[in-house]
């Protein structure tokens, strides 16, 4: 038996919302979906009309919806803003290939602007290089760090106001549980900020805060979006892994369970006396760093040394010799040299 | 190895291993540095020990016992009484079953000779209106230091000792003996059962919940407005509960998935002063289940096995189990998975919003009793949440701005709320609970099919908490600043 939209009342409900449970038509769906978007964006006072907005576009559902309803929004509420598509080629022989495709067809189904940055460009490295140096085990140290950076350095070179990335409900949920688990306090007070980073580096927002990964899926499913799925290939972090399956048991449990954790973590208080690092800039790049040198310099001139180890383990002490371009002593050479595969 | 001369029993950590010995100094030593370090029982103070029957629990009591004995080198100086609720209602046991407990609770609690109450939860439907209020005023003011309390408390011991009262054992004789009479609290084998009707009326608010976590839910909110009211009632001040790291690790994880982060410290903490005039204190949260079951084991203490709601529930069946599950199975995996998290919840305090917020934002949550972390800004998940539901509803209950829950309900009658917002005598409806909850508490309400399925001293509260809000609004603009009354 159909039943009818629970907010129009006069269509055909399609779905069931992931969220609220509501059974609604696709028309209700796509506008409540777009208005709730609208009414974070606005809330949360993200953007000033004029500015250059990049999005970080990697062909993957969340970005692509992000950038098609960004583009709704801006030309429905008249944000003024400029908006264009960022996307970053990490130089892996055959896993871009496909994503980059779908991020280039988004570009010209949406009448905007591309651009491409590739790790050579940035780093002088391809990913596949890098993974020739380092060996698979520790390769995700550095497309991780790389990649953060990626879009900043990319968006830097544009002349970008702001960036924003497809980070959905249920990513936050899940960096919440994962810090917590871990221990990590600084994190863990950040992550729920709808939008990060401050002097120095371009300021990121998520306009997809709260929206639901299924809901996104289900958007793009009517909306009828082409997308393609870019999972990070290689393993993911082991806690990552624990946190997102706790949270989809949860989700099963209580659909709400998402919300209520982000609720949760937008409410923790952290005591003052806890200490906190303080955040600087990298003096080599200018990206944010509570260290002398940021995590990707320090990579970055592991590699170009010869010694790919430099960045994966703790080696701050090392900092002030490779700021000063000096060179290591034997002892921490060998330390440095050999990888476990 | 501790000390060069037993030989070892067990090994905590790898390296840490003890002789039967040294492991009960290190533990009883670990509960006397955990008061003493946070100092706010006061001697000569009555202190409850919420007692479940559990291995932690009994561990609890077992300190507490080692540390009042007279040869303690540093010997306790607060005067304690037990708790034990009986909750076998609510997972149906029949009242033999639960007779049978209560005796062999009831044993146990006789040894140790501190004096006791055992009560059903059925006790619920007795409680007064008044208990979900906060008697600020009755808060007994503690100026002065920790300190000069010790050297008050020994003063007035020297004087009792003139008159003939030699030491704070005989007081604890006499409290006991005072307690025999007390009417509400059973002390006799035979354990008055409760009236037939409550234990319906119990059962029934359970079965109105849709999911186990719901229940779990309601049932530690319920639970713990039980204790406070035989801590008021008997003049306990604290109330120590015996909360392994083990057990808070998970409720942390569970308490952050129910949404009720602001409240972390609170419902964690060693000390938590929600209800103002009586505080929760924690002192078994340094020890790990672990070291309390070897504890246990070699020292014969004794625990009882009691059912609970989520007893014969998989793994997966509550937000609460699948916590315990996944911590656990972490703990399996990575070690100082507990251990990692309690420390994480070190560094989280109560918001400080507290203060410098007007008044009617201080108001407190009528079931978990914590200041309402619902007054968030529009850029919030409390607000995106209202937003999806708004968005995904009726047209025509759109104008009706908070009108959300209103279909079922809201009125004796049930129909006068449809039409028009200003119905007036809405007892039980939702909306009505629903504005004075704290987020988590309006989740945990949500899995409720019906309201009126909750005590009356819930309901009555509610009603009232609800008229004196509405008189607020109306002379608004005539009171001078925010110093409106509690409501
Ligand atoms: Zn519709
Ligand atoms: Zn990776
Ligand atoms: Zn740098
Ligand atoms: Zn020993
Ligand atoms: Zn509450």
């Amino acid at each position: 038996m159909p039943i009818n939209c629970s907010s129009c009342e006069t269509q055909r409900a399609v779905l069931r919302r992931p969220k609220t449970g509501h059974s609604v038509c696709k028309e209700c769906f796509f506008r409540a979906f777009e208005e709730e978007i609208h009414h974070t964006i606005v809330s949360a006072q993200l953007f000033q009309p004029g500015e250059k907005v990049g999005i970080g576009a990697s062909g993957g559902k969340d970005s692509t919806v992000l950038a098609h309803v960004l583009k709704v929004l801006n030309e429905r509420y008249n944000y003024g803003l400029e908006l264009i598509l960022v996307s970053v080629d990490e130089g892996i022989s055959g896993y871009r290939d496909d994503s980059l495709e779908t991020v280039k067809r988004n570009q010209q189904q949406y009448e905007l602007p591309l651009k491409i940055v590739s790790y050579q460009e940035l780093y002088g490295w391809t990913m596949d290089q890098i993974v020739k140096q380092v060996g698979l085990k520790n390769n995700c140290t550095f497309c991780g760090v790389f990649r953060r950076q990626a879009l900043d350095r990319g968006a830097m070179m544009l002349g970008v106001n702001k960036i924003c990335t497809g980070h959905n409900a249920d990513d936050i949920a899940e960096t919440v549980l994962m810090n917590f688990l871990r221990g990590d306090i600084a994190r863990l007070r950040r992550c729920t900020a709808i939008t990060t980073g401050s002097e120095g580096a371009i300021p990121r927002c998520k306009p997809l805060k709260y929206a639901y990964e299924k809901e996104i899926v289900l958007y793009a499913y009517f909306k009828k979006l082409d997308y393609f799925s870019t999972e990070c290939i290689y393993s993911p972090n082991a806690y990552r892994g624990h946190a997102r399956a706790f949270l989809k048991d949860l989700e099963a449990l209580r659909p709400s369970a998402i919300m209520d954790i982000i609720h949760s973590g937008e409410n923790l208080s952290v005591k003052e006396d806890v200490k906190m690092p303080v955040q600087g800039t990298c003096t080599r790049c200018g990206y944010i760093s509570s260290q002398g040198l940021c995590k990707a310099c320090v990579l970055l001139e592991g590699l170009n040394r010869g010694l790919p180890k430099l960045g994966i383990g703790k080696h701050h002490k090392l900092h002030h010799k490779l700021l000063a371009q000096e060179p290591l002593s034997e002892a921490e050479t060998r330390k440095l040299k050999s990888i476990d595969f | 190895m501790k000390c060069k001369e037993a030989s070892a029993v067990l090994i905590i950590r790898v390296g840490d291993a003890f002789c039967r010995s040294c492991f009960k100094e290190y533990f009883v030593h670990k509960f006397r540095a955990m008061l003493g370090k946070n100092r706010v029982v006061f001697p000569g103070e009555k202190v409850l020990l919420a007692y479940s029957g559990g291995p932690s629990s009994n561990a609890m009591v077992q300190q507490v016992q080692e540390g009042l004995s007279r040869d303690a080198p540093k010997k306790l100086r607060f005067i304690p009484g037990i708790l034990f609720i009986d909750e076998g209602a609510v997972c149906n046991q029949s009242w033999e079953d639960r007779e049978r407990t209560m005796s062999e609770i009831e044993n146990i609690l006789k040894a140790t000779s501190f004096p006791f109450h055992i009560l059903s939860l059925e006790q619920l439907f007795t409680l007064p209106q008044t208990m979900l209020q906060m008697n600020l005023a009755e808060i007994p003011k503690r100026d002065g230091s920790y300190k000069q309390a010790v050297g008050s408390f020994l003063g007035q011991q020297k004087a009792q000792a003139e008159d003939g009262v030699s030491d704070a054992a005989d007081r604890l004789t006499q409290i006991h003996i005072a307690d025999n009479s007390s009417v509400e609290c059973s002390q006799s084998a035979a354990f008055s059962r409760p009236a037939a009707e409550h234990t319906a009326a119990l059962r029934d608010m359970f079965n109105s919940a849709k999911t186990l976590t719901a229940k779990q839910e309601l049932l530690h909110l319920l639970r713990n407005h039980l204790i406070l009211h035989v801590a008021r009632t008997h003049g306990y001040s604290k109330v120590m509960s015996g909360e392994s790291c083990t057990r808070l690790a998970v409720r942390l994880l569970s308490n952050i998935s129910l949404g009720r982060g602001a409240f972390l410290p609170l419902d964690t903490g060693f000390s938590d002063n929600r209800y103002g005039d009586v505080v929760i204190v924690r002192p078994m949260r340094d020890y790990s289940l672990k070291e309390i079951s070897f504890y246990n084991r070699l020292f014969n203490v004794p625990s009882v096995f009691i059912p609970a709601l989520d007893t014969k529930a998989s793994g997966n069946s509550s937000i609460q189990h699948l916590s315990e599950s996944f911590i656990t199975k972490l703990q399996a995996d990575f070690p100082s998975t507990v251990s990692t998290v309690y420390r994480t919840s070190e560094k989280l305090h109560v918001s400080r919003t507290d203060t410098t917020q007007p008044k009617n934002q201080q108001d407190k949550c009528l079931l978990c009793m914590c200041t309402l972390d619902t007054h968030t800004g529009p850029a919030s998940a409390f607000f995106a949440t209202q937003k999806s539901q708004q968005l995904s509803e009726k047209k025509s209950l759109k104008n009706v701005p908070s009108a959300k829950d209103s279909e079922k309900q809201c009125c004796n009658g049930g129909q006068c709320c449809k039409e028009s917002a200003s119905c007036t005598n809405s007892v039980t409806g939702t909306q009505d609970i629903v504005h004075l909850l704290c987020y988590s508490c309006r989740v945990t309400i949500k899995d409720l099919n019906s309201m009126d399925k909750l005590p009356s001293y819930i309901l009555k509260e509610a009603e009232h908490r609800t008229r004196r809000m509405e008189m607020r609004k109306e002379i608004e603009e005539f009171l001078l600043d925010d110093h409106s009354e509690d409501i």
